[in-house]
């Protein structure tokens, strides 16, 4: 009869307990070493009479910062200060991401040309750029600009107009007139008519299979409707130059040499790594695909856009975000020649008041907004243009 | 026998001029089709105007061993701020007379990476000399012992720094990383959350944060009178770092073995532990060394973002250098030559990882 009874397991080797018992065990000892170091830090922090919480952001920050997108002084808070550090690192990060997908895409192109020299310097140019660490980039550039830059009296003056000196980049802006306002509405009005086109030529070539050139008509329309509301607000052309007053420029809107190092740096160094993933998606692509376009008799154009790039697109866009993060994250490295981005801003404060965990932990909770927002965005994206396979 | 003169057959005509050798091979590769024709020429101009200005100032006018006055009325590169200084860029603060002991350490080092090159050496033995050489190479640094004189690690710097930091925070990332990775694939839900949310966060900062979290933070986390080295602080925080990055690159390795080598592990009667070591990571490991070496490199250039945090690494003593009012002003000079070390160290590695990956996916 013994035989027949299944064994009695003893509990300790029952592995649905001894899963329970693991994970208990890893999060007692995780849980003890942050109890630990909590109150350790707790501890310090008393000794040193440090007050916690967030309650500092509301003091009066004392510091001036170099550049803002709003309107700061250095009595304002240092909550202020920190939203003027968050707007400038979005503000490089996204000029930088433009610039960057631009650069990329035309040297991973060119590393894919039948050129032997173009393709040539392209995989030479990635191979470097890859190899160098982007902080040493970032201080040659910054070096480049204040050292061997000609001073304000006898700035290079590459194209008219623009400026560049050891105070940086000055250039000249059309000067402020009602016209601008009418033509930020019309390209807005120009978006809001793509996005109602695009849907309309859609479902019109599903019921029809008639194709409209939804392309052009955007190009079209992002350009002819803001010069349309430049026309009818009588082609105002003054401008705002730039001229020598004393030792300095006047006039025209001036990039910092800080931030021309930073966005100079961020894009050549990020568009090696966007070239590659820019080779390896058109690469991904099988030549029987062209072929079979070809064959079935489409436009070289339509073998573009509606063959090739929409299957590229799908290999290319999610590294390609990963890049645009790390562009991002690196843009933190900003500390190191001076723009006051979110990190510097922050290192400001943690000196000044000694909150260096809050300090550190608002990096930390920014920048992982940036991330995770990012990532959201990618997996609805994947999830919208992932094959359906059969 | 009557004598026959060669006839020229068809076939010993030549082919055309311009479609072999090197015209025929520029115009199969250079100058086939109108657009390529344009590139080519616009190319050609591009380094027409670049190339030999950038000659003219590294090699034609420059200086290469002059003290820093004769550099500033040279017209090209001042190369001597690099061969004046060379042994401070190179090894920072460590005593002048005890600077052949990093030497040696680099020496063995760079020995010991050669020999790993080859995949036939990837045997036990290797371990045992990866141990003894490091050991050979910490005790080098440290001294205190066989008679060499104690150096404090605060007077540690240059490329030994930088190398020491790559190496070290790698060694101590992969094991870390490795648990990750299986944690993020374990079927316990508690395990698997504490591991994705360790991976995710810490790819999502950036590692400036994490320095400064090392530098500021960590003493903080101590009981009162512990103290921490300043370069074991950037250590741990670089290691934290790339352990999330190495835990990804291994789960990928994780999702490529097919269920079979599980369930052919499970029959055999092996659990979990066994299963792993003898059948799964020996595989998984396999298949992602090529992308564990791109990690490697990026943990290599990420050293030098200790400098922010005010450790002397490879970059810290140029800097150094530079901020010398005799050699203000030759910054091009200073970094071109650190990017060159950089470079050759990279470039090393990666065309390392192209050919392991050849021959990798030759032998399966």
């Amino acid at each position: 009869m013994d035989n027949t009874l299944p064994e009695k397991v003893p509990f300790w080797l029952d592995p649905k307990i001894r899963a329970i018992l693991y994970q208990i065990a890893t999060l007692a000892m995780v849980g003890a070493l942050a109890w630990y170091l909590v109150s350790n830090t707790l501890a310090n922090l008393e000794k040193q009479s440090i007050a916690t919480g967030f309650g500092f952001l509301k003091k009066e920050s004392s510091f001036e910062i170099g550049e803002s997108l709003i309107p700061y002084s250095a009595a304002n808070s240092y909550g202020r200060a920190l939203i003027v550090g968050a707007l400038n690192t979005l503000k490089v990060a996204s000029v930088g991401i433009v610039f960057t997908i631009i650069l990329g895409g035309i040297i991973g192109v060119a590393r894919l040309s039948s050129n032997w020299l173009v393709s040539r310097l392209a995989a030479i140019y990635i191979e470097v750029m890859q190899d160098i660490p982007i902080l040493l980039q970032l201080f040659f550039w910054y070096a480049l600009f204040y050292e061997n830059l000609p001073p304000p009296r006898t700035a290079l003056s590459p194209v008219p107009g623009v400026f560049l000196c050891n105070r940086g980049m000055i250039f000249a802006v059309p000067r402020q007139d009602p016209a601008h306002f009418y033509m930020a509405l019309a390209a807005l009005a120009a978006v809001a008519g793509i996005f109602i086109l695009h849907r309309w030529a859609k479902r019109r070539k599903a019921r029809t299979g008639r194709s409209f050139p939804v392309f052009k008509a955007s190009i079209g329309m992002v350009l002819g409707l803001p010069a349309a509301a430049w026309l009818a607000c009588g082609a105002p052309l003054a401008m705002d130059v730039p001229h020598l007053v004393g030792f300095n420029f006047q006039g025209g809107t001036t990039f910092s040499p800080e931030f021309m190092a930073l966005l100079l740096g961020l894009v050549l160094y990020t568009a090696a790594f966007v070239a590659e993933v820019v080779r390896a998606g058109i690469q991904a692509v099988g030549t029987g695909q062209r072929e079979a376009a070809i064959a079935i008799g489409l436009k070289p154009s339509q073998v573009l856009h509606l063959v090739i790039l929409p299957q590229a697109l799908r290999v290319i866009i999610p590294p390609l975000t990963s890049q645009m993060l790390n562009l991002t994250k690196n843009s933190s490295l900003a500390v190191a020649i001076g723009y006051p981005d979110f990190v510097s801003v922050a290192n400001t404060t943690i000196n000044q008041t000694g909150q260096s965990i809050e300090g550190v932990a608002l990096i930390m909770v920014v920048y992982l907004f940036f991330s995770l927002s990012t990532s959201a965005f990618m997996n609805w994206y994947n999830k919208k243009v992932a094959l359906v396979e059969r | 026998m009557q004598e026959t003169t060669p006839i020229a057959t068809p076939d010993t005509v030549k082919p055309p001029l311009t479609q072999v050798g090197a015209l025929g091979w520029m115009r199969a590769n250079l100058f086939n089709g109108r657009l390529n024709s344009l590139l080519t020429l616009l190319t050609l101009l591009l380094l027409w105007k670049v190339v030999p200005p950038l000659v003219d100032w590294a090699l034609v006018g420059s200086v290469w061993f002059a003290p820093p006055g004769a550099c500033r009325d040279a017209g090209g590169a001042c190369w001597s701020i690099i061969t004046q200084n060379i042994r401070f860029i190179l090894f920072g603060f460590f005593p002048y007379d005890s600077q052949w002991r990093p030497l040696i350490a680099m020496l063995i080092l760079f020995a010991l990476l050669f020999f790993s090159r080859n995949r036939r050496h990837w045997k036990r033995y290797l371990g045992y000399a990866w141990l003894a050489g490091l050991i050979a190479m910490a005790a080098l640094m440290r001294g205190g012992v066989l008679g060499l004189v104690p150096v404090e690690s605060s007077k540690w710097g240059g490329l030994p720094l930088t190398l020491l930091i790559a190496v070290f925070a790698l060694t101590a990332a992969y094991p870390l990383g490795v648990v990750l990775a299986l944690g993020r694939q374990s079927k316990m839900p508690a395990i698997k959350l504490l591991s994705v949310v360790y991976i995710e966060m810490i790819r999502g900062v950036p590692l400036i944060s994490l320095l400064f979290m090392g530098s500021i933070i960590f003493p903080l986390f101590l009981p009162e009178g512990v103290t921490i080295d300043k370069i074991l602080r950037a250590l741990v925080a670089m290691t934290l770092f790339t352990a999330a990055y190495i835990a990804e690159v291994v789960r990928g390795g994780l999702q490529a073995i097919p269920r079979g080598q599980y369930e052919g592990a499970n029959s055999l009667g092996l659990g979990y532990y066994l299963t792993m070591r003898l059948v799964i990571l020996p595989q998984a490991l396999k298949i992602v060394i090529p992308p564990t070496v791109s990690i490697l490199i990026s943990a290599f250039k990420d050293t030098s973002l200790v400098v922010i945090i005010a450790l002397f690494d490879l970059l810290k003593t140029s800097q150094t250098v530079l901020s010398n009012p005799e050699w203000m002003g030759f910054s091009r000079e200073m970094y071109v030559f650190i990017a060159i070390l950089y470079f050759l160290g990279c470039f090393s590695m990666a065309s390392y990882s192209r050919r392991l990956e050849r021959e990798l996916s030759a032998g399966r």
